[in-house]
């Protein structure tokens, strides 16, 4: 069964290619990991999975939910966290929680805020304005925002971003729990060689808009003969050939 | 159903919890209406009091001008300024990857745009009251019919507004402050529509603010409801309201085309 189904999946701004024919399956429950330089097309195949972005072509099975015809009944079993999109800087933490359980339509909302921060650690930041936070404490609190509906499906754009080494540990550990306690699929864009290693099964690596290899992170490693995934990403990002098989 | 009533309030929660934290936004609300309403009751006391009869009747027809006319403004600002919040705060790209449907969006600043009218006028009419002796609510139900039409057209002026900010992106945003200011001389709020020339005569009867302001003031005069204003004022609204809806659907669709949803603010 699979949480993703993409097939032929192409976007196109005027003479501008963004992604070209993607075509690419995510098991459910698992971790894949989309890999690619700036410009690659990462981010709008994420935009066009979340609904935000409308494909040239193509067509997304997400959660069993034609993404065309009936987005609202995936997005409701989805979440998505970027560091990028900020949260209401006004709000504190705790209005911000309230906005997105309303929105999510999550049961109890209160005792789900409570359990979220303590597994996150958020407990002191959650009357404060989260525009005051620190980068490190905003990206803690957008992963927690992305996982109050207990999502089946988490989309990430660079979870870690603006972490130090302890607090990037911390949150990789709860993707981990979270995954294994909830057999939810994670599609995570990542620039963090050492994090893609960790957690995905599989990489899809992207380049000028077309996937242009894919594999789990040790077969990738041993196809293009090196020791870590950030030589891999180099020897693709500089058009190294693999090693023959 | 309740999902959906579920996240129409997750959103208007979103902007009350803004105004509980800031007071100047609270401030905002009140502060034009108010501001208008001094300069005209000082002003229609004054021609009043030059005037040999109809002092009262001339004092009513332009305070009463005045509040109807800010809750118009306030309606159309209450939802574009509502909608530019998400933008500020570059929150859109959160709201439009959860489940909330576009419709429940606007029905949501729709539901912000109605409190920031009452918040905005309510001060403005207890003042027409307490200083110039005029009281709006002695209208009496007629007031809501009224009130309700001018609301509506503050509510498809200002989907249009966000049509285009969702067109243009954030540099259209002095349009949400502007456009119906721009209305205002084809509104015909102080005057009556025969006193504008052939062409903007026109253009007045085809907005129902017109309309409403001439049945104001015949109310006003003879105490009747001016049912045939109504019927037009309302009769257009739907027409309007109906353009803007399908303009607002096409331009949402235009953005998520452009991937404009997640740079709008830049």
């Amino acid at each position: 069964m699979n949480a993703i189904e993409v097939t032929g999946l192409t976007k196109r701004y005027g003479d501008v290619l963004a992604v070209d024919g993607l075509d690419f399956t995510v098991p459910r429950g698992s971790t894949v990991g989309l890999l690619g330089g700036n410009g690659a097309g990462k981010t709008t195949t994420i935009a066009m999975l979340l609904g935000l972005l409308i494909p040239t072509a193509g067509r997304m099975i997400v959660l069993g939910h034609d993404m065309a015809r009936d987005r609202f009944a995936a997005l409701a079993r989805m979440n998505f966290s970027s560091p990028y999109i900020a949260l209401p800087h006004r709000l504190s933490v705790e209005e911000n929680f309230r906005v997105y359980g309303h929105l999510y339509n999550v049961r109890n909302i209160d005792a789900r805020i409570a359990e979220l921060a303590a597994e996150l650690d958020l407990g002191d930041l959650l009357k404060r304005p989260a525009g005051d936070l620190s980068a490190g404490q905003k990206t803690r609190v957008a992963l927690a925002k992305s996982l109050l509906n207990r999502p089946d499906l988490l989309l990430l754009d660079e979870p870690t971003a603006s972490l130090d080494p302890d607090t990037g540990d911390q949150v990789r550990g709860w993707l981990e729990r979270y995954r294994a306690e909830s057999n939810a699929t994670i599609l995570l864009a990542s620039h963090n060689m050492a994090e893609v290693e960790r957690l995905c099964d599989m990489v899809l690596v992207m380049k000028r808009g077309r996937i242009v290899d894919r594999g789990s992170p040790a077969a990738l490693l041993a196809r293009y003969g090196r020791d870590d995934l950030e030589d891999v990403f180099l020897d693709i990002a500089r058009d190294r050939q693999a090693m023959p098989a | 159903m309740i999902a959906s009533a579920r996240r129409i309030w997750g959103m208007m929660y979103r902007h009350l919890a803004l105004y509980r934290r800031s007071w100047p936004r609270l401030l905002e609300l009140a502060y034009w209406p108010t501001l208008q309403m001094c300069i005209w009751g000082f002003t229609s006391t004054y021609i009043a009091s030059r005037m040999a009869v109809g002092g009262q009747v001339a004092i009513g027809v332009l305070l009463g001008g005045v509040l109807l006319w800010e809750v118009a403004l306030r309606s159309q600002m209450g939802v574009a300024i509502s909608f530019l919040e998400e933008i500020w705060s570059r929150n859109l790209g959160h709201v439009f990857v959860s489940p909330l449907r576009p419709w429940e969006l606007v029905a949501a600043l729709i539901g912000m745009s109605a409190l920031r009218m009452l918040a905005g006028v309510l001060p403005a009419a207890l003042l027409a009251w307490a200083l110039y002796a005029f009281n709006i609510f002695a209208l009496g139900p007629m007031l809501v019919l009224f009130s309700l039409n001018l609301m509506v057209m503050g509510w498809w002026v200002s989907l249009g507004v966000v049509s285009l900010i969702l067109r243009h992106g954030a540099g259209a945003e002095a349009l949400a402050w502007s456009v119906l200011f721009g209305l205002t001389p084809f509104a015909a709020v102080f005057y009556p529509v025969d006193v504008l020339p052939s062409g903007f005569r026109e253009v007045a009867l085809a907005l129902p603010a017109a309309h409403v302001f001439e049945g104001m003031r015949q109310a006003l005069a003879s105490g009747v409801m001016p049912w045939g204003q109504m019927a037009w004022a309302s009769g257009l609204n739907m027409v309007w309201l109906l353009a803007a809806a399908s303009l607002f659907a096409q331009q949402f669709r235009v953005a998520r085309t452009r991937g404009a949803l997640l740079s709008i603010g830049e």
